[in-house]
């Protein structure tokens, strides 16, 4: 248990530090955590899942808060609890399929029972969370009221279960944590996969000469776009280069050292150049729930041009950056203000810039924020690692990988009654 | 014929009466205008301006037509030109009719008593006409007969020997003409006509020879009767034209239809495309600052000059003693373009005016030579010099249009101090009227739009802008300032220290962040370096941006531009029409030691820079536009652009 505290602690360090910062890095990070959590933790004989479930939400809560504007700490947290969720629902109809229990035998378990009346338990409960895991909407529209019901079979509603399964609890405890390991394992994989997942479906979308811009740099991008260029497809690429952290010039060597023909140009000269281009290609820091991105700042801007000349505004994320809250303000809420100094030099105009010089306020203000918030309207599709989407689809999208009780995670969720 | 028509039929006839046939009838001109011979045989007596008028491209056809309608004796194809000079050219006399109309549609068969007849008619007149006008022909048509291989050296030598004949032909003729203009007006009408004649003939020849060559070589012989024409020229527009020849020889098109004159010489002429490879090395062998082109130019702009920046400075510098015509003041301040240390609109045409100013101090006018003529040759070689330093702004164009207009107005009484005087004071009162006092007539009507508690938004560092925030905060307005910057040249630093020492409150922050600020913003105010007449603002790059954006959070955008820097050229993009800057600004960020990815990989062929210096902002983004004529909404441009062109002609 210490050597997890640690742990826990030195990721909340470097998130409050901002050593680690990505959403691909933190989610990752967090994830494997995660998992390091789980394993650890002692599981009492009842309510398994609720201790896996408060033991990951205490971490999650602090990991959350240690940077809240990194919201994929947040999205893995929720997934992990998701998955732990499911997991032991899977569990549970399986021990019920195996013990031939008719006592609460229930619908769901009807549907599985027919479909796999002889397998071995372990086997079958991969199978059902396969049915559970792929967004079809068969399966969509069986759960949503199962997975609802989640923390009443796992946590008040027990007892019947416990009843009936005691001979089976202690390979049963053990089994759910494997379980869940597992499928965190499995989820760390697609977090590093996601790349290539969505590289894939390069050549679908870019066809021969065509020009594409994009601002700064994001390794899916640059997957992506590399990814076309393997398929032997010719295009052009103009990179903004993405004021103040200068990421396209990045973009920019990586793309050139791939033999992609590529243009750098300032941020200003986007709404210039826009008129001549064929696609917008960016990345994203956060998928909000309503289909409006969280993206490097500078893409507002960019999104309104391209809407303005027509062009495809294409947003690349991998699933662990789509997130299950409706942003409210979030230019503000959701944003992050950097040092100044990216700006400006500190010598020159140190003097008004100072505080302490009694005079009340300063005269010069700097702002330097991270992020933009772009409205959904202004983006004509997603592209995740599970295909392409429309942003008025992803609250659905969302609803797959999260279960509606985690989503706020600050406050212990009330007792469902 | 359905009976609806008879009625119509029969009123044709009647308005024929009334005497405005020709325009009327032009449908079907063959068979109704034989029945009236006298009208029928006017057009070609009234020709004679509408021979001028004819372009080059518009010669062959009525070759071809009196070739086909020898027959019908009638030239059906300047019926509303005829018309229309009527007016102007009285004496219609019938006894002329049908040699004149056997001149124009004949042509081509040499008929002796027409010809004879001309020249009897146009021997009272000066011969120097019509020698000129031969001289003309024989220098177009010398290249024509056997020479077609050297097409561009050829070319140049007409178009040379053709401003020569000009020149000569002024000295002698030109006096003459000026006292004896009415008289000599019908007189004019033959003598042009048989320079039609000779022109006509001329380019059978070449035609005929050119049967062999291809088609190469009549575009090559089209090019040379331009130069005719422009030749030609002094005899139609005497003042304008004689006085400013190297204007009027610039302008190839030559063609003035009185009415349309004015505005066909406002017409632009095309921009250099740097795309043109035979023109640009023409262009290299005059240039005097030699640049060397830069590496890995953008495919998209290569019909605009890019230049490698800082490796001509010294050569050039060292060079001030062997470029005899260049006036030291104007070299200055080349030097100083090339380098960068004036920029800003307003700052350049300033710069530029003052150098001429003194060049036109220093000037005296060599011997044998005429003020005018020579002075506008003179300005033109400094514009050029200019434009090789750094392309002009829109605004210097228009300034100097200004000034190519007032030497070529100059009164030929004035001596050469006087002239030189008065040129000067013009000068001064355009650099008064036009920009100093517009700033403050504009500073004037901006603070009336800017309230206590308004946050103000502007781009870059635009010398208005900065006049109309700090003049209200000299009245007392109390307001933000949020001050947007960009790479590659971050000139709203300069415009936040000065406003922080002003004691201005201010916000600064980057382009990037431009949809972050705006929620607090109230109001953006602009500068530009032209507006077009479609209402597009033209200016410093990233302008466009933040327009755009203001206009997508409902925040009004307010562009202050002098009206001197408007123009009557319109654009859609910021491509057709930029200027590039130096790429390598581009790649260096200075002061930040963590990005240097692109320190070796200047040399990479795949990699290109692109450093825009202006874009076009669309006339929706734009609320209003603060001029010195008033605060006018976009569409309202072109009405300020004649407005002010007729000012200025006035002036």
């Amino acid at each position: 248990m210490p050597d997890v505290q640690t742990l826990v602690n030195e990721l909340l360090f470097k998130l409050k530090k901002r050593k680690i910062e990505g959403s691909h890095a933190t989610a990752r990070q967090t994830a494997i955590l995660l998992r390091l959590v789980i394993s650890q933790q002692r599981i009492p004989y009842t309510h398994q899942a609720a201790a896996l479930i408060d033991a990951v939400k205490a971490v999650g809560e602090q990991l959350v808060a240690a940077n809240p504007v990194e919201l994929a700490v947040g999205n893995i947290v929720r997934r992990v609890l998701h998955i732990i969720r499911e997991e032991d629902l899977s569990l549970s109809t399986v021990a019920m399929v195996g013990l031939n229990v008719s006592a609460v035998s229930d619908d769901e378990g009807d549907t599985d029972q027919d479909d796999h009346p002889v397998l071995s338990a372990a086997a079958v409960a991969a199978a059902s969370r396969n049915t559970l895991r792929p967004p079809s909407l068969q399966t969509l529209l069986e759960d949503l009221p199962d997975s609802a019901a989640v923390p009443h079979t796992s946590s008040s509603g027990d007892d019947s279960e416990g009843k009936s399964k005691s001979a089976d609890k202690s390979s049963r405890s053990r089994r759910l944590k494997h379980d869940v390991i597992e499928a965190v394992n499995e989820l760390i994989e697609d977090i590093s996969t996601s790349h290539e997942q969505i590289a894939e479906q390069a050549v679908e979308h870019i066809h021969q000469n065509e020009v594409i811009l994009t601002l700064g740099s994001s390794r899916t991008v640059l997957e992506f776009l590399c990814a076309a260029k393997e398929k032997k497809r010719s295009f052009r690429v103009f990179v903004a280069e993405g004021a103040p952290r200068y990421q396209g010039h990045l973009l920019a060597k990586e793309l050139v050292a791939r033999g992609l023909q590529t243009t750098l140009i300032a941020d200003s000269a986007v709404f210039a150049m826009i008129s001549r281009v064929n696609m917008v290609i960016v990345g994203a820091h956060a998928v909000m729930a309503n289909g409006g991105v969280i993206a490097p700042v500078g893409l507002n801007m960019v999104a309104l041009a391209a809407q303005r000349h027509a062009v495809p505004f294409v947003v690349l994320a991998g699933s662990h950056k789509l997130c299950p809250l409706y942003p409210h303000n979030p230019e503000v809420l959701l944003n992050e203000l950097r040092s100044p100094s990216e700006l400006l030099d500190f010598g020159e105009f140190s003097d008004c810039m100072d505080f302490g010089s009694g005079m009340g306020s300063p005269l010069l203000h700097v702002v330097n924020p991270t992020f933009d918030y772009v409205p959904p309207k202004l983006v004509s599709l997603f592209i995740t690692d599970t295909g392409g989407h429309n942003p008025s689809y992803v609250y659905r999208l969302i609803a797959d990988y999260y279960s509606t009780d985690d989503l706020v995670l600050q406050r212990k969720p009330a007792p469902v009654n | 014929m359905p009976p609806g028509r008879v009625p119509h039929g029969a009123i044709r006839p009647r308005v024929r009466q009334v005497g405005f046939v020709p325009r009327n009838a032009q449908p079907e001109p063959r068979a109704r205008a034989r029945p009236y011979p006298a009208e029928a045989g006017s057009p070609p007596l009234a020709d004679s301006p509408a021979s001028n008028s004819l372009s080059p491209v518009m010669i062959p056809p009525p070759r071809h037509l009196s070739d086909n309608l020898s027959t019908f004796r009638t030239p059906a194809v300047p019926v509303p030109e005829a018309t229309r000079r009527h007016a102007g050219h009285s004496p219609v006399v019938g006894s002329y009719d049908p040699a004149e109309s056997l001149l124009g549609t004949s042509s081509p068969a040499p008929s002796p008593p027409s010809s004879d007849r001309l020249i009897g008619d146009g021997e009272f007149s000066d011969e120097s006409w019509l020698r000129r006008s031969n001289s003309a022909k024989l220098a177009s048509s010398f290249p024509g007969g056997g020479f077609d291989k050297a097409v561009s050296t050829a070319d140049l030598a007409s178009n040379v020997s053709a401003k020569n004949t000009t020149e000569k032909g002024e000295g002698t003729a030109l006096e003459v003409k000026n006292e004896a203009i009415p008289s000599s007006k019908p007189l004019k009408v033959k003598t042009t006509k048989s320079e039609r004649r000779a022109l006509q003939e001329s380019q059978r020849a070449a035609k005929a020879a050119a049967k062999a060559e291809g088609n190469k070589s009549i575009a090559a012989a089209s090019g040379r009767v331009t130069s005719v024409k422009a030749a030609k020229q002094p005899s139609q527009k005497k003042d304008v034209a004689s006085a400013a020849p190297s204007v009027a020889a610039s302008e190839k098109k030559g063609s003035d239809r009185a009415p349309e004159k004015d505005r066909k010489k406002d017409a632009p002429p095309p921009r250099m495309q740097f795309d043109d490879k035979s023109r640009v090395e023409k262009a290299k062998r005059r240039a005097v600052v030699n640049q060397t082109e830069a590496r890995n130019r953008v495919e998209l702009f290569r019909h605009l000059p890019q230049y490698e920046q800082g490796t001509q400075g010294p050569d050039l510098e060292s060079k001030i003693f062997q470029l005899k015509p260049m006036h030291p003041a104007v070299y200055k301040v080349g030097l100083q373009f090339l380098a960068g240390d004036i920029s800003g609109g307003n700052a350049r045409c300033i710069a530029m005016l003052q150098a001429f100013q003194k060049a036109i101090k220093d000037y005296i006018t060599p011997p044998e030579k005429n003020l005018n003529r020579d002075l506008t040759a003179k300005i033109s070689s400094y514009v050029s010099f200019f434009t090789e330093c750094r392309p002009l702004s829109i605004s210097m164009g228009n300034a100097i249009r200004f000034i190519k207009n007032r030497i070529a107005k100059l009164p030929l009484s004035l001596s050469e101090s006087e002239a030189k005087a008065l040129l000067c004071s013009d000068i001064d009162r355009f650099i008064n009227e036009k920009i100093i006092v517009a700033d403050q007539v504009i500073v004037r009507h901006a603070t009336t739009k800017i309230r206590d508690g308004d946050v103000l938004l502007t781009y870059g560092a635009s010398c208005i802008v900065e006049m109309i925030l700090l003049y209200a905060h000299e009245i007392g307005k109390q307001f933000r300032v949020v001050v947007i910057d960009s790479r590659p040249r971050l000139e709203g630093q300069s415009l936040l220290r000065r406003l922080i020492a002003k004691g201005l409150s201010c916000t600064y922050t980057h382009i990037n962040a431009v949809s972050y600020i705006m929620h607090e913003v109230t109001g953006v105010f602009l500068g530009a370096s032209s507006v077009f007449s479609n209402g597009t603002v033209y200016s410093r790059v990233g302008n466009a941006s933040v327009a755009m954006v203001a206009n997508a959070f409902r925040v009004p955008v307010i562009i202050c531009c002098e009206a001197y820097k408007f123009h009557e050229r319109v654009q859609l993009d910021s491509i057709c029409f930029n200027e590039l800057g130096d790429p390598d600004a581009i790649l260096k960020v200075p002061g930040r030691m963590d990005v240097n990815y692109l320190d070796n990989l200047q040399n990479k062929e795949n990699l290109q820079l692109l450093n825009l210096m202006y874009d076009a902002t669309p006339s929706e983004y734009v609320s209003m536009i603060v001029t010195d004529y008033g605060m006018i909404p976009p569409t309202s441009v072109p009405v300020i652009v004649r407005e002010y062109r007729r000012e200025q002609l006035l002036m």
